[in-house]
C-alpha cells in the first residue's frame, strides 16, 4: 500500500508588499499571522495587519453542530457493547449502530439541502463498508444488499415514475420507457411488470414479456440455499437467451432491450450510462444478471472491469471511486485513509474507524497499529472540537475512550478552556474532578482565585482558594480580610466565613480569621463569657498574627467591663505580659497594660 | 485554510512578535516602535485594543505572557538591552466602560550589555521564573519569590553559553521523571564553533543548571527553537529553526546511580525540512504537539503533521500574496472584518471549498447527472 503524495494547499494571505517575511501565532483553532523581518533592515513606514487564518472546515455550523452532537451519543452506547458477548450477538448491534449513525446523517442531509452532495457521498460510502464489512454479507444476500444501496442512491427514478403515472396517458408518457429500464437495471421487476401492464393493454408482445419477468422475480436468499437458487437462475437465464435467440421480441424495440438487459448482455447495459449515471450502478446491475451468487472475495474483479468499461479514456477516476473500488477490494484500510484525504473533516473517518474498530476488522489486517490508528483519528476528531465554546464538552467523552493518550490530551487540552464565567469555571471543574485530574482541579480554582483577588472580590478569591487546597494563598486573603477589618471595623462576606467549616482549618491564618470572627459574634450575642474563653485561646495559640495583637488587646478592652469575664481577664493579662517582652511596639502595650492593671 | 479575520494592528513600525494568552482571549504585540500593544477578544470574536503603551527604547523583539495562575502579566525584551515586567492594573469603573486598560512597569531587568533577543516564563510548576537571552550569550534566569509582589526578582542564575544566544525554550513538562531542562540557540553563524544547541538540565544537588547536551549536527546558525508539548512521552521532542526546519528526538538515558552528572541523551533526529529553501526564522508547536508550524526567508509559514506511523509531512502553506488588503493599509480604524477570500457556504462545511484557493475544485459527490469532473486538489486531513 503506497503513500498517495497530495500536495499541500497554499492559502494566500493578504500582504502590503512582497519580500517580507511572516510571523505566527498558534491560538486555540486558528493561527495569528502578521508581516514582519527577522533580519535587520530599514525603517519600515506603519506595520501591516494581523490576519486570524482557521481551518476550512466549519464546525460552527449549526447543521453540523446536530451530526457532532447526535453522533457522540452513538459513540458513547457504542463503547459501552460489552466484550464479553459472543460475536454473534454482537454482530446485529454493531449493524444496528452503523444504521444509527446512518439515519443521523441524513437526517442532516434533510435540514441542510447544500450540504447534501458531501453527505450524500459519506452515506453512499458508509452504507458499502455497512454491507461489506460490519454485516459482512455472504454471497447470495451480498447481491441483495449491493441493490439495496445502489436503490438507496439514486432516488431519482420514483419522481420520474411519478410523473409518468400521474400523466394521462402513461405508456405514452417520454418517459415511460426510460422508467420501465431503470427498474429492470434495479432489479425493480415487480415495479416493472407494473408498468408494462399499462403497455401490455396495448400491445400483445408485451404480454409475454410480461409474464417472463414474472418466472424472474426469484431471488437469493429466503429459503432455499444458494445452490438451489443457481440452478433456478441458470435455467431461467438460459430461457431469456432463447427468447432473445428466437426473436420473439423483434417487433418490439423496447421489449427487445429488457431482454438484453435481463440476460446480462455488456453492450446493451453500456448503451444506458445515463439510466445508470454511475460505474457502480452498472456493476450491480451486471452482477443481478451475470452473476448473482457472487461471493465477496469475488467482488473487486467485477469492480475494476466494470469501472474500466464505464468510464471512457478521458475520464480520471474522481477521490469517490478509489474510496469504492477500494472498499470492493476490502482494503478497510486504504478505504480510511482515501476518505482522510479527500474530507478534511475528521468526523467520518473517526467514527467509522471505531465501529470498525470495534467489529475488530481492523486488527485482522496485517497490521499492528489497528487501535492506534482508531485512537489517532479520534483525538484528531475531538481535539478540533476542543476548540468550540459549547461542543468541547463532547469532545470530554472522545478522549476518555482513547486509553493511550485520551487523559493527557485531556489533561492539557481542558486548561485552555476559557473561564469566562463561574459557571463555566464550575462545569470544567467537574470534569477535571470527576477525573481525579487533581492539578488541573488545583490551576483552574488558582486562576479563578487569582482574578477574583485583583478584582478585589476577597469572599469570591477565598473561596477559590480554598477549594483549591492552596494554603499560601488562603493565609494572603485572610491577611487581605483582617486588614480591610482594621481600617473599616466590619468584615466583608460574612456568609462565607461564618461557614467555612472545616475548611478552616487549611491555613492558619485562615482558622484565626475563622475564629475572630467567631468571637465578634459572640460578643455581639452578649455570650462575654464564651467570648473572653475563645479570645483567650486564641492568643494562647499563637496563632494570632502580630500585627493582630493591638487589635486584640483593643477588643479586650470592654471586656473588662464585664464582671464575669474577670477571671478570664486576668489570665489575658497576665498572657500578655508573657508576650510583651518580645513585642516591637512595646511603648504601647506597657501603656495598654497599665490601663488594664488599673482594672484588677 | 481561509484568512477568517484581518485586524489592523496600526503598530508605527514592524510587528516582531505577537502572542496569545493562555486561553487564547487575549494577545499580545510588540513592534519596533518601541510598544506593545494588548488586544482583547470579545464575545462575537472581534479584537479590540485595550492597551498601547512604550515599553523600551529601542525595538521590542519578543513579548510574553505568565501563567494566569499569576495573573495578568507581560514580559518583554528589547534592543535597549532590557526586559521588563508588566502587570494589569484593574482600573477605574470609567475606563472599564471605555475597554480600556493599563498595564504598570513593575520591573526592569538590566543586567545585559546587549540586545536581549528573546524572553520566556518557564512552566508554572517552577514558580514564577522568567528566562532572558541575549547577544552577549548570557542566559539570565530570575525568580520572584512573592508573586503579590512583582516589583521585586532576583537573578537566581547566569548562564555563559559562550556563543551569541538567539532564543531559548523551556521543556514543559511537569514531570518529576526528569528535571528542568531549556535549549538555548545560537545565531553566531561561524561554522567552526560547532553545536549551535545547547540543552541545560537543573541539578538538585549543585541547585544550579549544568549542560547536558550540545547538538553538534546543528552548525548553522539558530533562529528560533521550541520544546513540544509532552503528552506523556518518556523522550523530549525539539524543533529547531536553522537554515532549515529540524526536528529531534531526545531519548534521556539510563542514568547510573552513582552519577551526578546531567542526564545523557540519545539524540536523533526525526525530520528535516528546506522547503523553504532559505533561513528558517521562527518554529512553534500547537498545543497538543500535533502541528508545527514555521516560517522562513520565502515569505510562507508552512505546516507541518506527523501521521499515527510518525512519518512527517508538509500540510499546508501560508503565503503572502503581495498584494494589500483593500481599505485597511494606514486606517487607524478599530477593526476590518473580512471573511478572507472564501465564501462561507454551509457547503464548505465538510468539504472545505475556498474560492481562494489554487486550483479548480470538483464537489466529492455522486455525479447527479455529469459522469466526468475535473481531478481534486484537496487540503489532505493528513492521518
Amino acid at each position: 500500500m503506497e503513500e498517495v503524495d497530495v500536495e499541500p494547499a497554499v492559502t494566500n494571505i493578504p500582504a502590503a508588499s512582497s519580500g517580507t517575511h511572516l510571523g505566527f501565532a498558534w491560538g486555540p483553532g486558528d493561527i495569528l499571522v502578521y508581516e514582519t523581518l527577522y533580519k535587520a533592515s530599514g525603517k519600515c513606514t506603519g506595520s501591516g495587519d494581523i490576519h486570524e487564518v482557521r481551518k476550512d472546515e466549519d464546525i460552527y455550523s449549526p447543521i453540523l453542530r446536530k451530526l457532532f452532537n447526535e453522533s457522540h451519543h452513538i459513540f458513547v452506547g457504542l463503547q459501552t457493547i460489552r466484550e464479553d458477548l459472543p460475536s454473534k450477538n454482537k454482530k446485529p448491534q454493531f449493524v444496528s449502530i452503523s444504521k444509527n449513525y446512518r439515519s443521523v446523517i441524513r437526517a442532516c442531509m434533510e435540514e441542510l439541502q447544500q450540504v447534501v452532495s458531501i453527505l450524500l457521498a459519506i452515506e453512499l460510502i458508509w452504507n458499502l463498508c455497512e454491507v461489506l464489512f460490519i454485516d459482512a454479507a455472504p454471497a447470495g444476500s451480498l447481491l441483495l444488499h449491493l441493490l439495496d444501496w445502489v436503490r438507496l442512491h439514486k432516488a431519482d427514478v420514483d419522481e420520474k415514475a411519478r410523473e409518468v403515472l400521474q400523466s394521462e396517458s402513461p405508456a405514452e408518457h417520454r418517459d415511460y420507457w426510460d422508467v420501465v429500464v431503470s427498474y429492470v437495471l434495479q432489479g425493480r421487476l415487480e415495479e416493472a411488470r407494473q408498468m408494462l401492464v399499462k403497455q401490455a393493454t396495448l400491445q400483445p408482445a408485451a404480454r409475454k414479456m410480461y409474464k417472463q419477468m414474472d418466472t424472474l422475480n426469484i431471488s437469493p436468499g429466503g429459503t432455499q440455499t444458494l445452490t438451489e437458487f443457481d440452478v433456478k437462475w441458470r435455467h431461467w437465464h438460459e430461457e431469456v437467451d432463447r427468447c432473445l435467440q428466437d426473436n420473439s421480441f423483434a417487433s418490439n424495440k423496447h421489449l427487445e432491450l429488457i431482454c438484453k438487459i435481463l440476460v446480462g448482455d455488456e453492450d446493451t447495459l453500456l448503451e444506458h450510462k445515463d439510466l445508470l449515471s454511475t460505474w457502480y450502478h452498472f456493476l450491480v446491475t451486471r452482477l443481478l444478471f451475470c452473476h448473482p451468487t457472487v461471493k465477496p472475495t469475488e467482488l473487486h474483479y467485477y469492480a475494476q472491469s466494470c469501472l474500466t468499461m464505464f468510464l471512457d479514456s478521458r475520464s480520471v477516476p474522481e477521490p469517490l471511486d478509489s474510496i469504492l473500488l477500494a472498499a470492493f477490494e476490502f482494503d478497510i484500510h486504504q478505504v480510511i485513509k482515501d476518505c482522510s484525504i479527500a474530507l478534511n473533516n475528521w468526523w467520518f473517518v473517526a467514527h467509522l474507524t471505531d465501529l470498525l474498530d470495534h467489529c475488530k476488522l481492523l486488527q485482522s489486517h496485517n497490521l499492528h497499529f489497528g487501535s492506534n490508528l482508531r485512537e489517532f483519528l479520534l483525538l484528531e476528531y475531538a481535539s478540533g472540537l476542543f476548540t468550540h465554546h459549547s461542543l468541547w464538552q463532547l469532545a470530554v467523552d472522545y478522549f476518555d475512550h482513547c486509553p493511550e493518550f485520551g487523559r493527557v490530551y485531556l489533561e492539557l487540552q481542558i486548561e485552555r478552556v476559557p473561564l469566562d464565567t463561574e459557571r463555566k469555571a464550575l462545569k470544567v471543574l467537574r470534569i477535571c474532578e470527576q477525573r481525579q485530574m487533581s492539578e488541573q482541579v488545583r490551576s483552574i480554582c488558582k486562576i479563578m482565585a487569582m482574578r477574583a483577588l485583583r478584582n478585589n472580590r476577597l469572599g469570591s478569591a477565598l473561596s477559590w482558594s480554598i477549594r483549591a487546597k492552596d494554603a499560601a494563598f488562603a493565609t494572603l486573603i485572610s491577611e487581605r480580610f483582617l486588614q480591610d477589618y482594621c481600617a473599616r471595623g466590619t468584615f466583608s462576606d460574612l456568609d462565607l466565613i461564618d461557614n467555612l467549616g472545616p475548611a478552616m482549618l487549611l491555613s492558619d491564618r485562615l482558622t484565626f480569621l475563622g475564629k475572630y470572627r467567631e468571637f465578634h459574634k459572640l460578643y455581639g450575642e452578649k455570650r462575654f463569657r464564651e467570648a473572653s474563653k475563645l479570645l483567650l485561646s486564641l492568643m494562647t495559640a499563637k496563632i494570632a498574627p502580630r500585627s493582630f495583637w493591638m487589635t486584640l488587646l483593643t477588643d479586650a478592652l470592654p471586656l473588662l467591663e464585664q464582671k464575669e469575664v474577670s477571671h478570664h481577664i486576668q489570665l489575658i493579662y497576665s498572657r500578655l505580659n508573657c508576650l510583651c517582652v518580645s513585642i516591637s511596639h512595646l511603648d504601647n502595650v506597657v501603656h495598654c497594660s497599665l490601663h488594664f492593671s488599673a482594672y484588677l | 485554510m481561509f484568512v477568517a479575520r484581518s485586524i489592523a494592528a496600526d503598530h508605527k513600525d514592524l510587528i516582531h512578535d505577537v502572542s496569545y494568552d493562555f486561553h487564547g482571549r487575549r494577545m499580545a504585540t510588540c513592534s519596533s516602535d518601541q510598544s506593545v500593544k494588548v488586544w482583547d477578544k470579545s464575545e462575537n470574536g472581534e479584537w479590540h485594543c485595550t492597551a498601547s503603551w512604550k515599553t523600551h527604547s529601542g525595538s521590542v523583539w519578543r513579548v510574553t505572557w505568565a501563567h494566569p495562575e499569576f495573573g495578568q502579566v507581560l514580559a518583554s525584551c528589547s534592543f535597549d538591552r532590557t526586559a521588563a515586567v508588566w502587570e494589569e492594573i484593574v482600573g477605574e469603573s470609567n475606563d472599564k466602560q471605555r475597554g480600556l486598560s493599563h498595564w504598570i512597569k513593575r520591573t526592569t531587568l538590566v543586567d545585559s550589555r546587549t540586545s536581549v533577543t528573546d524572553v520566556k516564563f518557564a512552566p508554572k510548576h517552577m514558580g514564577l521564573m522568567l528566562t532572558t537571552c541575549s547577544a552577549d550569550g548570557v542566559v539570565r534566569i530570575y525568580e520572584a519569590p512573592d508573586v503579590m509582589n512583582l516589583s521585586q526578582w532576583s537573578l537566581q542564575h547566569e548562564i555563559s553559553c559562550k556563543l551569541s544566544c538567539s532564543c531559548i525554550s523551556w521543556n514543559p513538562s511537569s514531570s518529576r521523571a526528569h528535571p528542568a531542562m531549556f535549549a538555548v540557540g545560537s545565531d553566531d553563524s561561524n561554522v567552526t564553533y560547532g553545536g549551535k544547541v545547547q540543552i541545560y538540565e537543573y541539578n538538585e544537588n549543585t541547585r544550579k543548571y549544568a549542560k547536558a547536551e550540545t547538538l553538534m549536527t546543528v552548525t548553522d546558525a539558530v533562529h528560533d527553537i521550541a520544546f513540544a508539548p509532552n503528552l506523556g512521552r518518556s523522550f523530549h521532542v525539539l524543533a529547531i529553526a536553522t537554515k532549515d526546519v529540524r526536528i529531534f528526538k531526545l531519548v534521556p538515558m539510563r542514568k547510573e546511580s552513582t552519577s551526578t552528572g546531567p542526564t545523557k541523551f540519545e539524540v536523533q533526529i526525526v525530520a528535516q525540512f528546506d522547503n523553504h529553501n532559505s533561513q528558517v526564522w521562527r518554529v512553534s508547536w500547537n498545543i497538543t504537539s500535533t502541528l508545527l508550524a514555521s516560517s522562513g526567508d520565502d515569505g510562507c509559514v508552512r505546516l507541518w503533521k506527523a501521521n499515527y506511523m510518525d512519518n512527517w509531512k508538509c500540510t499546508g502553506i501560508l503565503k503572502g500574496d503581495g498584494s494589500p488588503l483593500t481599505g485597511s493599509s494606514g486606517q487607524p480604524t478599530a477593526m476590518s472584518t473580512v471573511v478572507g477570500s472564501s465564501v462561507q457556504t454551509s457547503q464548505n462545511a465538510l468539504n472545505g471549498m475556498s474560492a481562494g484557493r489554487i486550483g479548480k475544485r470538483a464537489p466529492f459527490a455522486p455525479p447527479l447527472r455529469q459522469l466526468t469532473s475535473p481531478k481534486i486538489n484537496q487540503h489532505p486531513a493528513y492521518y
